[in-house]
């Protein structure tokens, strides 16, 4: 079959990568990105450009091409559309053979779909808005080391959202102090505490110490209130074997959960901190820090979508996802889409909610949603509603600043997460009715009262900077 | 608000999970989350246990849950015939969700005394 010649030189992208006749196959993976070109280049040629440099090509013709097969091995554009209401960008679909990726790798599958091709200079602005994970190459990752259903059956919680919050101040506390904070915000009926992302082993408390009193308060907090409870214990280090050092340390003194940064920690750390979970049947919370800077802007970077499909591969059983409602940015629509992606076991196509492809998880399990930051009790009919039940809830200043402190402030919350719960149970329309159902449970709850007053004037209204397309 | 002014002081209670933190729910609304666990397709099974062995994952089961049951009456006349038998025992309702092979809901109904 040897029919081709070597052709040294420079040739046109779309001669080789440019398929629109191409029928995807089950097994490839297939990507979405929004592509911005410099002016004056047809979108066929861009197009082709990102599947060729995203995949198998490079900018010359090399003579080693031919000692293989590269039209099976090549990326395709196979797919070009409109982005509504825009005219200077366009989407273009690019489908993989799954053999151009080791298994349960999500640091491969990111190193080729999300490398060189970003710094290309035929391109202004790209970014990666979905990928379809075939179902062949799911069942090569391990996911959540535990999941919604285990975690539930572990805690003991049901047919409620769980309640969390993140102490603070989120730096300077010694740890004794820091075990007081959680002991106080769990006996008065939170189910978890968490670490703030940037407490690590600092000068002011290392994470022996921390460890330590964590331990303890959550101790008393379980026999006290006859309810199980849980810290999320920050294990995110300089390297992976202080992380190990780290989960070991929070196994042996019989904790529920740890937590790690999964963007700045990285994947690699991630997968393999989520395999010792699954190994040592401890629980994993997933916070987020430096995604904003990789998907906060609308034409350049990684959609969120994606990089929450990546941590379900690469293994958590929580993630943050934004709360529509507080302080920080967050579409309700789009946010609803990638909450899905997260929990749900298939997830069909849906522009309106910014999902590009159907994805099928198999048996993967399902990662909790957790929203926090800024959100406060008048939120919680909201934040019932858009999230369910299989959601973490966070209430960090709106749990810490109650009046009467961390205690109160846990019981104010989960008074009216319970209200909530309740109605929505009985039929009762929750944002609609939200006043009237926690005035209701206000009349029970001093604490609820004292909350809703204190927090009564504080929203969170500004326009979102990313936005979904439409015309 | 009568208590602004003053500092007041949360005490901790035994307060088991869902529902803890809400006055005991009234027979109507007992009711209200039962046909909610019906209309969900869930099956209500209920557990009861003596209060110094409430932190357990198993409470003895009452019976066996209520496969195909629809009639709210008969799931709260087993709760209350559980109740009566074992006056001194918390007892729960759940909901047992076979697709997600968990509990769509769980909650005391009767708190027993130590």
């Amino acid at each position: 079959m040897s029919v081709k010649t070597y052709d040294a030189g420079v040739k046109e992208y779309r001669e080789m990568y440019w398929t629109p006749d191409y029928v995807p196959l089950d097994s490839d993976l297939l990507a979405c990105f929004k592509v911005t070109g410099q002016p004056g280049v047809p979108r066929e040629e861009v197009a082709a450009a990102v599947a060729a440099e995203s995949s198998t090509g490079t900018w010359s013709t090399v003579w080693s091409e031919l000692l293989t097969d590269l039209e099976f091995y090549k990326g395709r554009a196979y797919r070009i559309e409109d982005v509504p209401g825009d005219k200077e960008s366009f989407y273009a679909f690019i489908a993989y053979p799954i053999d151009l990726f080791e298994e349960g790798s999500i640091v491969n599958v990111l190193t080729s779909l999300v490398g060189n091709v970003f710094g290309f200079k035929a391109l202004r602005h790209l970014r990666l808005e979905d990928i379809r994970f075939p179902l062949a190459y799911v069942k090569t990752c391990m996911g959540p080391p535990s999941g919604i259903q285990v975690e539930r059956d572990k805690l003991n919680k049901y047919g409620r959202p769980l309640l969390g919050c993140t102490i603070k101040p989120k730096l300077g506390l010694s740890a004794k102090n820091y075990g007081r904070a959680v002991y106080e915000c769990l006996r008065g009926g939170l189910d978890f505490t968490k670490d703030d992302e940037n407490v690590n082993s600092q000068p002011f408390m290392r994470w022996q110490n921390r460890f330590e009193f964590v331990a303890e308060a959550v101790a008393a907090a379980q026999v006290e209130t006859g309810e199980r409870k849980g810290h999320y214990l920050n294990v995110t280090a300089p390297d992976p074997e202080q992380m190990y050092e780290r989960a070991e340390f929070a196994k042996e003194l019989g904790q529920p959960i740890i937590m790690h940064d999964y963007i700045t920690g990285g994947f690699c750390a991630n997968t393999g901190l989520a395999k010792w979970c699954r190994k040592n049947g401890m629980l994993l919370h997933i916070h987020r820090a430096m995604h904003a800077v990789i998907d906060r802007h609308p034409k350049h970077g990684i959609h969120f979508r994606v990089l929450a499909k990546c941590l379900r591969l690469s293994g958590g059983d929580h993630l943050h996802t934004g709360t529509v409602v507080g302080k920080l940015e967050g579409d309700r629509a789009s946010t609803l889409g990638y909450v899905d992606l997260l929990r749900e076991s298939f997830i069909p196509e849906d522009r309106s909610r910014g999902i590009f492809f159907d994805q099928d998880w198999g048996s993967m399990p399902g990662v909790f949603a957790v929203a926090s930051g800024g959100i406060h009790v008048w939120h919680m009919p909201a934040l019932v509603s858009i999230f369910g039940d299989d959601s973490v809830l966070q209430f960090g200043g709106g749990t810490q600043g109650h009046p009467w402190g961390n205690a109160a402030g846990a019981a104010a919350n989960r008074v009216a997460l319970e209200a909530c719960v309740k109605a929505r149970n009985e039929g009762r329309e929750l944002e609609r009715e939200s006043r009237e159902i926690l005035t209701d449970a206000a009349r029970h709850s001093p604490e609820l009262a004292i909350a809703m007053e204190t927090w009564k004037e504080i929203k969170f209204e500004f326009d979102t900077v990313d936005k979904l397309d439409a015309g | 608000m009568p208590f602004q002014n003053t500092m007041g002081d949360y005490q901790t209670r035994q307060t088991l999970e869902t529902f803890g933190f809400l006055p005991p729910l009234t027979q109507e609304e007992v009711f209200d989350q039962i046909a909610y666990i019906i209309a969900q397709g869930w099956t209500p099974g209920i557990e009861h246990v003596h209060p110094d062995f409430a932190m357990n994952h198993y409470w003895p089961m009452w019976k066996l849950p209520f496969f195909g049951e629809v009639n709210l009456d008969h799931v709260a006349t087993e709760l209350e015939a559980c109740h009566r038998a074992y006056p001194d025992h918390h007892v729960r309702l759940t909901g047992y969700d076979n697709y997600t092979q968990s509990q769509g809901a769980s909650f005391v109904v009767f708190e027993g005394r130590r």
